[in-house]
Formats: structure tokens, C-alpha cells, sequence
């Protein structure tokens, strides 16, 4: 971990983070930071709790009842998880994309609206739906039938529309997990594409079980495997590029050149 | 032929398909079965209908218009019509509030508590009730202690918890059905859960619900028996004006007629059943419509 860029400050930053279900312990000491800016991917095999760390960024692993997490999260100067802070506020700034497209069963424009208006957006709707959606490379395709419903898309159209959906709130951070599982692989390199774009403006924390988009789209990697008991644990955390060429720890190469997983 | 098959394999796949050709059978059976049950008794009501259209100074206008009286062809429905108008729309309305949010707690807030197990068993067993029980509380509870009288709120309220075990559970099913990726998705970006529920929760699971609550209202429509224990009246010259007025209900009416030894009553109580048909079929017809305009703009 020492060629961790030091040069800009994380947008999100793990310590130690623990994470139980129950009594049941299933990722032990995580500390990395997500830099502003860049695109963090985290990989690693199934079952090693890629997803549930990602959710603890925004707080999303609150709707089980028996989620648990130690550690600490922190959200620039904002303590994730401190007492007084409220999930509710921590998604507004933190947006997520999920594995397979989940989009509303309204109209493409009402999907885009939904997050501005639950939120008490105040401005021009037009504007921002428009904006919202060239943010995300969609609004050539559908700006004709912004009335259609969303269920009437291709899946790649309706990952990138749930892409410009939570644009829409104009959060800092990006989480996305396993964005392009459910895709063609055309519909994948358009959102990969798309992500080298929104790294300019959002920070990006990206799940993949794919080694090869992580090496193609992230800056930095980090790789999760679970121990013989089920606890996940961080193994490795660098810039994606060392990290692909000469990883420190002999269980990341032997992840990387598919000798697991 | 591959392996582990032997000669048999196509003596035993025309048994095979004889079978699936007899299940077919059956059911077909069993459509026909119960359409030929609902012609019988259609042809029987409507026959007797026509029989008391045929008797001589008999009109419709008379009979949606006037009050009963010792006279079969001078009988009206008015006051039962209006008397069932009033108690559906009170059952219809708490129902409908009462028995949805109680699924959108149990479904949504419960977070499968003890409690909430306990309420729900219960709620399953309450649907088993006969509905005379239902009649025997509504006396006590809502005439009597609630000092409501023997009127169609009284009788509204009563068949509402009637029906209610049906409407939350059915209710419950419908919001079941609505995906979690949904809720995830209004939650990630800054929803409250009450706004999730109300968004994205209720609107994809209103057609569910509006089925269970058109099948559970029909229901409510045809009782008498829990009325008639309430104190709904057998003979009404009045139509009741407010939830509080005394009144009696379709089903009543007709029971009255049809116990009634003159032959001419009895063909005016099918008049009345085939109103009463109209009526559920009405009620119905406006739910369905509703519910396939909810589901076409869910589709988009």
C-alpha cells in the first residue's frame, strides 16, 4: 500500500471496517481510500463481499435489520456512520447504480425526475432531465420518447438511463455494482466508456467479478478474498496498474492470471 | 438411442401422453362444469325476472323508485338500493384505508417482529370467521357500546371487518410482488421510506390490491346475515338519508320477498336479485377498468 497516490484526497475513506450479519462476521479490517476523481475497483471471487462493502458506503446494508459494521467510514470530513448522521442525506450524496438495470415503471422522464423531486428540487425539471441524461450518453437515443416508459429500453439504454437517474441528484460519489453483469459486451464498453467521462466530475467505487474491466477502466484496485472462515479481508489495495503487473501478495496473482475464482 | 433407455421408450411415452391428454380432460370438465352451474342459475333468476315483468301493472321505474308495500306490482327497491349504496360505500372506504395500511405496516415497517407474526397468523385465522359472528360484534361493539344505533354505519363498519382479513391479506401479496431492486433503487437515491411506499411500493402493487378488494367487497355485497343480526329492518317506506338513518339492504329485501307465500313476491324477488346482479357487476366492471388504467401506465 505504500504507492498510494498521496497527491489527492480520498472521497471516501475506509478504516478498519468490519461488517457482521448477526453474529455472523463476514468482511474483518478494511482500510483503503477511494480517491477523488479516479475510478476504485474492487474485485475479488464470489462471496467475498465486494457488494456489502460497497453498500456500506451509502449506507444501503441499513435496510437489513441485522447488519452490523465496525470501523469507520468516512465521506470527505463526513463521518459515515457517526450517531447523528442520517442515511437518508448520506444517498442523496452518494449515488448507486446496481447490477442489473432496475429502472422505475414510469416514463424515462419521470425516472430521471424521480430523485429531484423526492429531494425538493426547485429548478427548471426540463433542464435538468436533459443535462442528466446527456451526462450519461442517453439522451440522443431517447429525446424523442422521453414519455415512453423505461421498461420499453434496451438494457444498456436502461443501465445508462439508471446512471443518468442518479446523476439527476448530482451526488459526489458514484458507487456501481457489477454495472455490466446483466450487459452485451457492446452495451458494456458504452458504459465504460461513460465512466472514463463521469470520473472528470464524480468519484467512482466500481464492484466487478471482471478482471478485465477492472484493468481497463479503474486507477486503482483493491482485491477482497475470504479466509477459510467466510471473512473476507482486503489482500491487496494499489494503483490498478501495479497491482496488474506485479502484485505484492502471491494470492492476488495467482486471482489475476485465473488460477481462482 | 441414448443411454439407460430402453425398448419400451415409446410405449411409455404414448402412456405418458394419454395422460397428459386425460388432465386436460378434466379440467376442461371442471370449466364447463361450473359455466353450466352459472347458466342454470342465471336462467332460473332471469326466468323468474320476466315472469314478474309479464305480471300485469309491474314497471322497472317502480321498482328502483318506490318503497316496498303489501302489493308485489306496486313494490319498489328505492330504500334497499339507497340502504346499500350507503353501507358498500362506508365498507368500500374503510376497507380500503384501514386494510391497506395495515399491509404496508406488516410488509413494510414490521420487519417480521414476533408481533408481527402473531398479528398475521391471527388476521388468516379472522378469515375463517362466519360472518354471523361478525354481525354478533358489530351489535355489541358498534350499536351498542359505540352507540351508533342500528344504522348503515354501524352495518358498513361491520362488513368492513368482514372483509378485512381478505383485503390486507391480498393487499400484502400485492406489495410481496413489487421487487426489492425497486425499493433499492428509490432508497439509493434519497428516499424516506414513506416516499419509496408511496412512489414506487403502491402504485406497482394497486392493481393486486384493487383485485383483492373487488373480490372481497362482492362478497360483502350478498350478506345479510350479519345485517339482519344488527337490527336491518324488514320493512323500510324511507330511504336512508345519513350514515345514522335505520335502514335495510338488497339482500335483506329479497330475503323478505321470497319468504313471502303469494307467488307474484317471488317473482319480484328475482327482479330484485337481477339488480342486484347489475349492481356487483357494475361495481366490478368500474374496479377492473380502473385497474387495467393503473396497469397501462405502469407499462408505460
Amino acid at each position: 500500500m505504500a504507492t498510494t497516490s498521496m497527491a489527492t484526497r480520498p472521497a471516501v475513506r475506509a478504516i478498519n471496517v468490519g461488517v457482521y450479519y448477526g453474529s455472523n462476521k463476514v468482511i474483518e479490517g478494511v482500510t483503503m481510500d477511494m480517491p477523488e476523481h479516479e475510478i476504485t475497483a474492487i474485485i475479488g471471487p464470489s462471496g467475498a463481499g465486494k457488494s456489502t462493502l460497497l453498500r456500506c458506503i451509502n449506507r444501503l446494508n441499513d435496510l437489513i435489520e441485522i447488519f452490523r459494521m465496525e470501523g469507520e467510514m468516512w465521506f470527505g470530513d463526513f463521518n459515515l456512520y457517526a450517531p447523528d448522521s442520517d442515511p437518508t442525506q448520506i444517498r442523496y450524496r452518494i449515488g448507486m447504480v446496481f447490477q442489473r438495470p432496475n429502472p422505475f415503471p414510469k416514463s424515462i422522464y419521470d425516472n430521471i425526475a424521480f430523485g429531484p423531486r423526492i429531494n425538493g428540487f426547485k429548478g427548471k425539471m426540463d433542464d435538468l432531465v436533459e443535462q442528466s441524461l446527456q451526462g450519461a450518453a442517453l439522451w440522443d437515443e431517447v429525446k424523442d420518447r422521453l414519455k415512453e416508459s423505461a421498461l420499453s429500453l434496451s438494457g444498456g439504454q436502461q443501465q445508462r438511463l439508471c446512471i443518468a437517474r442518479a446523476l439527476a441528484v448530482e451526488p459526489s460519489v458514484i458507487l456501481m455494482d457489477e454495472p455490466c453483469s446483466a450487459l452485451d459486451p457492446i452495451a458494456t464498453l458504452a458504459i465504460e466508456e461513460l465512466m472514463q467521462e463521469l470520473k472528470k466530475t464524480y468519484s467512482i467505487v466500481i464492484v466487478t467479478h471482471n478482471m478485465q474491466q477492472a484493468g481497463r477502466v479503474s486507477d486503482k484496485t483493491a482485491f477482497l478474498m475470504p479466509d477459510e472462515n467466510r471473512v473476507a479481508h482486503l489482500i491487496e489495495f494499489d494503483d490498478t496498474r501495479t497491482m496488474f503487473t506485479n502484485p505484492s501478495d502471491e494470492r492476488t496473482e495467482a486471482y489475476i492470471t485465473g488460477r481462482f475464482g | 438411442m441414448a443411454a439407460g433407455i430402453d425398448g419400451n421408450y415409446n410405449q411409455r411415452l404414448a402412456h405418458r401422453k394419454r395422460r397428459a391428454s386425460l388432465f386436460y380432460g378434466v379440467c376442461v370438465a371442471a370449466v364447463i362444469l361450473a359455466l353450466l352451474m352459472l347458466v342454470a342459475l342465471l336462467y332460473s333468476v332471469i326466468s323468474e325476472a320476466v315472469a314478474w315483468l309479464n305480471l300485469d301493472g309491474t314497471s322497472i321505474k317502480t321498482l328502483l323508485t318506490e318503497i316496498p308495500s303489501s302489493k308485489a306490482v306496486n313494490s319498489g327497491l328505492f330504500p334497499a338500493i339507497v340502504g346499500t349504496l350507503w353501507v358498500m360505500g362506508i365498507c368500500v372506504f374503510v376497507s380500503f384505508t384501514v386494510g391497506v395500511s395495515a399491509a404496508i405496516y406488516l410488509e413494510e415497517y414490521s420487519g417480521g417482529s414476533r408481533l408481527a407474526e402473531l398479528i398475521q397468523i391471527n388476521i388468516q385465522n379472522l378469515a375463517a370467521v362466519p360472518s354471523i359472528v361478525y354481525g354478533i360484534l358489530g351489535l355489541s361493539i358498534f350499536v351498542v357500546l359505540f352507540s351508533m344505533g342500528k344504522s348503515t354505519l354501524a352495518a358498513g363498519l361491520t362488513l368492513a371487518l368482514l372483509i378485512m382479513p381478505v383485503v390486507i391479506v391480498s393487499s400484502q401479496e400485492a406489495i410481496k410482488a413489487v421487487p426489492s431492486s425497486i425499493r433499492e433503487g428509490g432508497f439509493a437515491l434519497g428516499g424516506t421510506r414513506w416516499q419509496v411506499i408511496q412512489r414506487l411500493v403502491l402504485p406497482q402493487a394497486m392493481p393486486g390490491i384493487l383485485t383483492g378488494i373487488i373480490l372481497a367487497v362482492s362478497r360483502a355485497m350478498g350478506e345479510a346475515a350479519p345485517l339482519v343480526i344488527m337490527g336491518a329492518l324488514s320493512f323500510v317506506p324511507f330511504a336512508p338519508a345519513s350514515p345514522l338513518d335505520r335502514f335495510t339492504v338488497l339482500p335483506i329485501q329479497i330475503y323478505v320477498w321470497i319468504s313471502k307465500p303469494q307467488e307474484e313476491f317471488h317473482h319480484l324477488a328475482a327482479a330484485g336479485i337481477v339488480v342486484l346482479l347489475i349492481m356487483l357487476l357494475g361495481m366490478n366492471a368500474f374496479a377492473i377498468i380502473l385497474r387495467n388504467r393503473l396497469q397501462k401506465n405502469l407499462r408505460g
